[in-house]
């Protein structure tokens, strides 16, 4: 029978088992130990979702709680990088680069170019993404564009357990910093998911459902969606091709426009604020590239360009959905 | 169900995880007097696209399911009748087979495969048996190949015998540790393997490189083979395609696999997406390209095959039959020529190298025939 697991097991998984395999992995950030020596459950929590549980009995002072100053043990785990470590730090929200940013993108991202290719900086970052949880304005946004802009790091964000598991141990393996964009909502997902270890090569998109008439590009959480959205379609003769390009840097431009050329039309569904993200780069990549096979008007599914509500009410109307999704593919597919 | 002279064509159950499978489009007119064999509607599952051949002879008369539905294994896409019957009672034999239909349950589905493990000496290896009478046939697959290979061969299979289908090792979720990629250390594990689930002596089907493993077990322990049945085996020529053995190994993308993979059989629409994708899986599993690099090391040198068991054919007691698809392009089908007068030749028309799959139903009848 084949194995399910969760999102988060699969994290896991992948923690321990390149662990297992290489004594250089190490794991530091707020709570990632998650404190020692209360009873029971309580005992060594494994950050704030349990995500690392489990992980400090196997693996003792390789994991290290920091404290609260991102500056100081996102530094830390980039300086240990380029001596010969191989860090995986957790930035607990992604909402919190800013106190961190310089080490990111002005050191790590930059030091294998700026020693001539000598250097190396094998570190990954993991952070939650996403809106969903009333957490509000502070710990719900979806920055990954930010990072995709800095040459020099790498982006991955995965849509479910499979990928996030190879995704993961590819992450550690790469020599270069790599930013893991993990979706809160996506945590409790089940999918089927090899005892073993593999590897998914970045800048490779996967072909989630094949289809005719229109291809939505989404990421993440949205990738869900996407496929509530074709399901629906699908009972009015509409059949959407998705795509999950799994990494943002590097980018699959290619899948993308080999699906345009057979369906013509785009639809492209961003968690993130509308101006200057990924739906807003797809598009103008695919405009340029190819223009010649679009047959309707590019739609870009994502929230308005507001703050995360904190407001249940509004915060559901912010994220982007299979309604709306479905909404924009039929305008695509309308268009005359 | 009432009328003895119609009967049914359903939706067939390729591979223990299929639950529900995609008309694309009939090949078959009605009117048309269908022979075994004969090509009657393109399907496609999430793992593959093939064509359902006609497994009796009768006159098609209805097209019950339309292209592009999607419907679970078991429900009714046509019928057959002789010329007598009428519309009328066609007519009433859909509208009974449709309101006496139960779709598989689907807590049934969540299960999934129901795969078996067992430990051998090289480590643990994962199987599949299917049937619970007759004798013991083991179906090894070939290289680069998983046990799933045998999804069109197992279930018809063991209409009348136990059939068994491994992971080699280094293939599959078998264990992916290879001490010795040669063939005798390969078979003697396949041995290992049937002493670990009680087989005494089986029937052996082996699909090119598991061919060559399939006569080396015959071979070396020729007590243990009731019948071989080679598939476009290794083992028995000199020459192989060893571009298509480094390409598979190296290839890293789906632009890479495609037009590897395509050389496996005479109709390319075969390779879809997801059968390109879940090899590129498995490649991408720890272990996986060393064991690879191992066991081609262990046969192959260039273009020339390394083991040459041909001379050694005649020598075997137990029935013997080679199966080769006439557009083989990975081993060439000019070595079915010739061989020991005890061993029964069968070449097949527009198939390529993956025989089992791309003539499925001449190929079950080959084997059944054989047990």
């Amino acid at each position: 029978m084949a194995r399910k697991i969760s999102f988060q097991t699969a994290i896991n998984e992948a923690l321990d088992q390149e662990m297992a395999r290489d004594p250089t992995v190490i794991l530091m950030g707020e709570d990632v130990v998650g404190g020692t020596g209360a009873d029971g459950e309580m005992d060594a929590w494994g950050g704030v979702l349990g995500v690392t549980k489990g992980l400090y009995g196997k693996y003792g002072n390789r994991i290290m709680d920091t404290p609260i100053s991102e500056s100081a043990f996102v530094g830390a785990a980039i300086g240990a990088a380029t001596c010969g470590m191989r860090p995986v730090c957790e930035l607990m929200f992604i909402d919190f680069l800013g106190v961190c940013f310089d080490q990111i993108y002005n050191q790590a991202a930059k030091f294998r170019y700026m020693f001539g290719g000598k250097a190396r900086t094998p570190v990954v970052i993991r952070t939650m993404i996403g809106a969903g949880f009333r957490a509000a304005a502070q710990h719900s946004q979806c920055l990954y564009p930010i990072f995709t802009h800095i040459p020099g790091l790498k982006v991955v964000i995965p849509s479910n357990p499979y990928d996030a598991k190879g995704l993961l141990i590819q992450a550690i393996r790469d020599d270069d910093p790599v930013i893991f964009c993990e979706h809160k909502a996506l945590y409790s997902m089940e999918g089927e998911v090899p005892e073993e270890s593999y590897t998914i090569p970045f800048g490779e998109a996967r072909v989630v459902r094949e289809g005719k008439d229109v291809t939505i590009v989404a990421l993440a959480r949205m990738v869900n969606q996407a496929k509530k959205a074709a399901e629906a379609l699908a009972k009015d003769g509409i059949s959407c091709e998705i795509i999950d390009p799994r990494s943002t840097s590097p980018f699959d431009e290619d899948t993308i426009l080999e699906s345009v050329e057979n369906t013509g039309r785009l639809v492209i569904v961003d968690e993130a604020s509308p101006r200057c993200g990924m739906a807003t780069d797809i598009s103008a990549m695919v405009a340029q590239k190819g223009f010649k096979f679009l047959n309707a008007p590019i739609q870009m599914v994502t929230p308005p360009h507001t703050p995360v509500p904190f407001s249940g009410v509004l915060e559901d109307l912010y994220i982007p959905n299979a309604g709306k999704i479905e909404a924009a593919v039929r305008k695509c597919v309308e268009y005359a | 169900m009432a009328h003895p002279e119609i009967a049914p064509i359903t939706m067939p159950k390729w591979g223990l995880s299929m639950q529900e499978g995609k008309v694309v489009e009939w090949l078959a007119a009605v009117g048309t007097t269908l022979q075994p064999g004969d090509q009657v509607l393109d399907i496609e599952t999430e793992k593959i696209a093939n064509t359902f051949e006609a497994l009796e002879h009768g006159l098609l008369r209805r097209q019950v399911a339309k292209a592009e539905d999607v419907l679970p294994v078991g429900a009714l896409l046509g019928v057959m009748a002789p010329a007598s019957v009428s519309e009328a009672e066609i007519d009433a034999y859909v509208a009974e087979f449709l309101a006496n239909y139960v779709p598989p349950a689907p807590e049934e589905g969540d299960v999934g495969p129901n795969y078996l493990w067992v430990e051998v000496g090289a480590g643990r290896l994962r199987y599949t048996k299917v049937g619970d009478n007759g004798p013991a046939v083991i179906l090894i697959h070939g290289f680069g190949g998983d046990l799933g290979n045998w999804l069109f061969t197992q279930e018809p299979v063991a209409a009348t015998a136990q059939v068994y289908a491994l992971d080699l090792p280094g293939h599959g979720q078998s264990t992916k540790a290879l001490a010795d990629g040669a063939l005798a250390a390969l078979a003697s594990v396949i041995t290992d393997f049937m002493t670990a689930v009680g087989i005494e002596r089986a029937h052996l089907v082996g699909h090119s490189l598991g061919g060559a493993l399939a006569l080396q077990i015959a071979l070396a322990a020729p007590s243990r083979a009731l019948s071989l049945s080679l598939l476009a085996p290794a083992a028995i020529g000199d020459e192989i395609n060893g571009g298509y053995l480094r390409g598979f190994i190296s290839g890293e993308s789906r632009r890479d696999m495609k037009p590897i993979l395509q050389q496996l059989v005479a109709d390319p629409e075969l390779i879809t997406r997801q059968l390109i994708d879940d090899i590129l899986k498995f490649k991408r599993t720890d272990g996986v390209p060393e064991a690879l690099r191992t066991i081609a090391a262990g046969f192959v040198n260039g273009d020339q095959q390394q083991v040459n068991l041909r001379a050694k054919l005649g020598e075997l007691t137990m029935p013997v039959q080679v199966i080769w698809g006439k557009q083989d392009q990975i081993i060439p089908v000019h070595q079915a020529n010739g061989l020991a007068t005890n061993v029964q030749v069968h070449v097949l028309e527009g198939v390529g190298h993956l025989v089992h799959m791309e003539a499925a139903t001449q190929v079950n009848a080959l084997l059944k025939a054989f047990l």
